[in-house]
Order: structure tokens, then C-alpha cells, then sequence
């Protein structure tokens, strides 16, 4: 008779039969970065005296955490920004820590010294910390972060992770100048010995989520892929078919006109200034409780269910988003909508071209024809997964 | 070193304990506890009201005495039960022995 047992990482939201009412929150410890990469929607000047004197204290910060733990919440994702720019970062990541919290580190590595490797290396996230790459040399890791010496620093943060046995991995963005660099990078990833292959490469990026950079958005998009160039791309992956038949056999289907058919609100995502979003993109004033108001307990059981049965109003959304069975395929959301057009429910046209770019080339969909005119999509799927069954 | 009733447990400073939807939590905080450092572990609910006696003070014969007063159970089965959680937490290195 054994009288413990071990939960797998994926089981940790669902124990003893019951979901807690808060599985994982995402705290953004602040918008400002070391860097100042062309294509991110989020990053803030790293001296901004002003949002510095805005951001959450510590200990607003450990009450939010404490919160979070009696509501039953195992897992945090420090983010940013680059977290590691907050002199209390130690002390928040010990504190989440001692609540039993694993936690989710996302970072540049840039601000990896030996003492944050040797504290990860005694004290484990209990989460493979995720470092952001922008590239493989000095020139091109520079021209994308937007800052002289960045590379040398993420080595150094790097080797700092390495020597002492971090587990880590890589992601980055598919940057249309880097594309000579990326054998190089898959190369390296392989080498990293908790990581393996790049599980996925942003290269369809959000515009500024603020909306508070016109300028800014306008560079992002011109640096996002192409419908076509975002095809190529994924198919490079032999397993790219089969893992989309598999996920659209499961995941695909026309939304109906309720706006959040994610998962957002049933955790939640804190913006630096105290703020609980839906999640972490979505930064619409109307969207977000703050928490210097109200408890988070509240944001989760009373706001949130209300932002969740929203309905579509907008003519357009209604005749194709609503009724376009290519959902799954399809980065639409309120997030992305209020990002590129301040409402909920504008059709990204972007993000529609890249999902039907998708579906033509999985056969769902013919040359001339859209997701939301066509009614027998149960059996297109159908034939996808047999096609795909037969190729094996 | 053979575990006995004599012994005194208490907690490892290097896990947490949580109680959550009425199941212990216990979870690795420092390197090299557990099987593997991602993981988390629960007890049953013999392990579970053993666990909450473990202060470091009383003797793990003194534990068994108090719960089968408490549950009204046999003395030797709680006797096998106590040693039998707390060596499973002294293998991944949960409790500590004073």
C-alpha cells in the first residue's frame, strides 16, 4: 500500500476530482524591458521613472499570490517586460515559491546572473524557465532586441543557466531578416540538453495590446509573416499534418456569436499596474477589474463570467467570424481584435487570411472559398483525418 | 538506518504543505526532493491526518497512541500505517528525523 501519490505536472489543476478556482495566474511584474525588439506588443522604456512608480509594490504583489494560493492556485507565470528588471524579483519568486507555487519564468536571460542561476538551481521553478532568443550573433540578436550588447548578455545569462543545470528552453520570433540563422538556432536548441526540438516560433505577431503605439504596430506589421510564408513555414515539420488533422478533428468548428470561446477569464493574467485581465493580452479599460478595488476572488467568480457570455454585435464578425468553422485554426479573439481596432468583435483580416492560408493547404478549404460559406465542414474534417490516417 | 517508533519526524523545511479541495499537497521547494523536481505529491486520508501530527516534538509511537484514540482504530495498524507513510516521506527526503 502506497499512502503518496505523484501528480504529473498536467494533473496539477484538477485534484481529488475538483478544478480550484484558480488553476495558474500570469503576473506581469512589469511592462519595461531591457530590451526594445521590433516586433514586441508590450515593451515599456527600462528606466520609465514614471511606470516604475505605477507598477504593483512588493507587497501588493505577495498579497495577490496570497490570494491566489487560498484559492487553490499551484502554478505562477512571472512575466513581462523582462521580470528579472525588478530588484524585488528574489524575493517574489522565493515567496511564490514557499506557497507551493511552481513558477513560470519567462526572460531574455539578459539580467541571468550567478546568483539568480544558483538560486533556480537550489530552489527549482518546478517549470522549465522559457528564455526568449533573438538571434544567433551579435548583428542580427542586436538588430531585433534594439540594443547594443543585448546578445552578449543573453549568452552570458545563458551559460550562467547551463553551468549550473537550469532546465530551460528556447523560443523566439521568425524574423523575416533572420531567416539564414534559423538552422543555426534549431541546431542549437537540440543541443540544449532539457530542451530538444523548437516547439513553435511566433512569427504571426499581436500588435501593440496597449494600442498605444501606432508607429510601433505599423513596424510589428510589417514584420508578420505572410499567409504563404506562415504555410512553408509550419509545413517544414513533418508531423505539421497529422498534428493539425488530430487537433482539427477536435478543435474546429463555427464559435456562434459568444465572444470568448478560449479559456480566457477562468484564470487570470495581472498587468503591472494591479490590473486583472482575462488574459494576458487583453487590455481593453473595459475588460479588467483592479485589484486595489476589488478582491481577485470577486474578478474570478463575478466579473469574469459576465465578460465571458458577451455576444458578438459587430455585422461582419457575425456573417463570417461567428459562422467560420475555421476557428481553431484561427488566431481570432477579442485580444487580437481590440489590439489591431479598440473593439472586441472586428475580424482581423490578417489573422483570417493566415487561418484559410492554413486550411487550403490541409485541403479543408478550395482556392475560392471561405471559411463561413461552407456547411458540410463535419465531413471535410473527416476526410482530413482519413487522408492523413491512409499517409500512415 | 532502520526507521522505529522511537523516532522522531518532522516536516522538511525543503517541501510545502497545502491543503487544497480538502487533498495535502505536498510540494518540492528545494532541489533534489521528490523523484523529480516538477512533480507534486498528495497524501491519502490515512497519510494525510498522520502528516498533520508530525511536529517534530512527539515520538511517532506517541503519534500512533493519540490517532487510534482518536479513530478508535487498533493500535498496532495505525503503528504499521505511521511507519509505513513515513518511510515512504523519509525516502524522498520529506520529513526529516530529529
Amino acid at each position: 500500500m502506497s499512502y503518496v501519490k505523484r501528480y504529473k505536472p498536467h494533473e496539477f489543476n484538477i485534484l481529488n476530482g475538483k478544478r480550484p478556482l484558480l488553476g495558474q495566474i500570469d503576473i506581469e511584474l512589469t511592462e519595461r524591458c531591457n530590451n526594445n525588439c521590433i516586433h514586441c506588443c508590450v515593451n515599456q522604456p527600462e528606466d520609465d521613472a514614471d511606470l516604475i512608480r505605477r507598477e504593483m509594490s512588493t507587497d501588493f504583489i505577495k498579497g495577490i499570490l496570497n490570494e491566489a494560493a487560498a484559492l487553490g492556485c499551484l502554478s505562477v507565470r512571472l512575466t513581462g517586460g523582462e521580470p528579472l528588471l525588478r530588484e524585488d524579483f528574489v524575493t517574489l519568486y522565493l515567496f511564490a515559491r514557499r506557497l507551493g507555487m511552481k513558477v513560470i519564468l519567462f526572460t531574455n536571460a539578459r539580467l541571468v546572473t550567478q546568483e539568480i542561476a544558483e538560486l533556480l538551481a537550489r530552489i527549482p521553478p518546478g517549470h522549465l524557465v522559457e528564455v526568449s532568443v533573438y538571434g544567433m550573433s551579435p548583428d542580427s540578436y542586436d538588430r531585433v532586441a534594439g540594443s547594443s550588447g543585448a546578445f552578449v548578455g543573453f549568452r552570458r545569462g545563458v551559460d550562467f543557466l547551463l553551468q549550473y543545470k537550469v532546465p530551460f528552453i528556447i523560443k523566439g520570433p521568425k524574423i523575416p531578416f533572420q531567416q539564414e540563422e534559423q538552422d543555426e538556432l534549431e541546431a542549437w536548441a537540440v543541443s540544449i540538453p532539457s530542451m530538444g526540438k523548437i516547439r513553435s516560433s511566433s512569427m504571426n505577431f499581436d500588435l501593440r495590446h496597449r494600442r498605444d503605439d501606432f508607429a510601433k504596430s505599423l513596424r510589428i506589421a510589417k514584420l508578420r509573416a505572410t499567409p504563404e510564408e506562415s504555410v512553408a513555414f509550419l509545413a517544414r515539420d513533418p508531423s505539421f499534418f497529422k498534428g493539425m488533422a488530430e487537433f482539427c478533428s477536435k478543435f474546429i468548428g463555427p464559435p456562434g456569436d459568444k465572444l470568448f470561446v478560449c479559456g480566457a477569464g477562468h484564470g487570470t493574467c495581472i498587468d503591472a499596474y494591479g490590473k486583472a485581465q482575462l488574459c494576458l493580452p487583453l487590455r481593453d479599460s473595459e475588460s479588467v477589474v483592479d485589484l486595489r478595488r476589488v478582491s481577485l476572488k470577486s474578478a474570478l467568480q463575478e466579473f469574469f463570467p459576465v465578460m465571458r457570455e458577451l455576444r458578438a454585435t459587430n455585422p461582419d464578425y457575425l456573417r463570417r467570424c461567428a459562422r467560420c468553422f475555421l476557428r481553431g485554426l484561427c488566431d481570432q479573439c477579442p485580444a487580437k481584435s481590440w489590439a489591431e481596432y479598440g473593439t472586441l468583435d472586428t475580424p482581423v483580416e490578417y489573422f483570417c487570411d493566415v487561418a484559410h492560408a492554413k486550411a487550403r493547404y490541409l485541403g479543408l478549404l478550395g482556392e475560392k472559398e471561405y471559411g463561413w460559406e461552407v456547411k458540410e465542414w463535419r465531413e471535410r474534417v473527416a476526410q482530413l483525418v482519413a487522408a492523413q490516417v491512409a499517409a500512415v | 538506518m532502520e526507521l522505529t517508533l522511537d523516532f522522531i519526524c518532522a516536516p522538511s523545511e525543503d517541501v510545502v504543505a497545502r491543503v487544497i479541495e480538502d487533498e495535502l499537497i505536498i510540494v518540492p521547494l528545494a532541489a533534489g526532493i521528490g523523484d523529480m523536481d516538477s512533480e507534486l505529491y498528495s497524501l491519502n486520508e490515512t497519510g494525510k491526518a498522520i502528516w498533520l501530527h508530525l511536529d517534530g516534538k512527539k515520538s511517532l509511537r506517541s503519534i500512533a497512541e493519540e490517532m487510534a484514540e482518536e479513530f478508535d482504530s487498533a493500535l498496532s495498524l495505525i503503528e504499521t500505517d505511521v511507519l509505513g507513510l513515513v518511510g515512504e516521506l523519509e525516502k524522498r527526503k520529506m520529513v526529516v528525523i530529529k
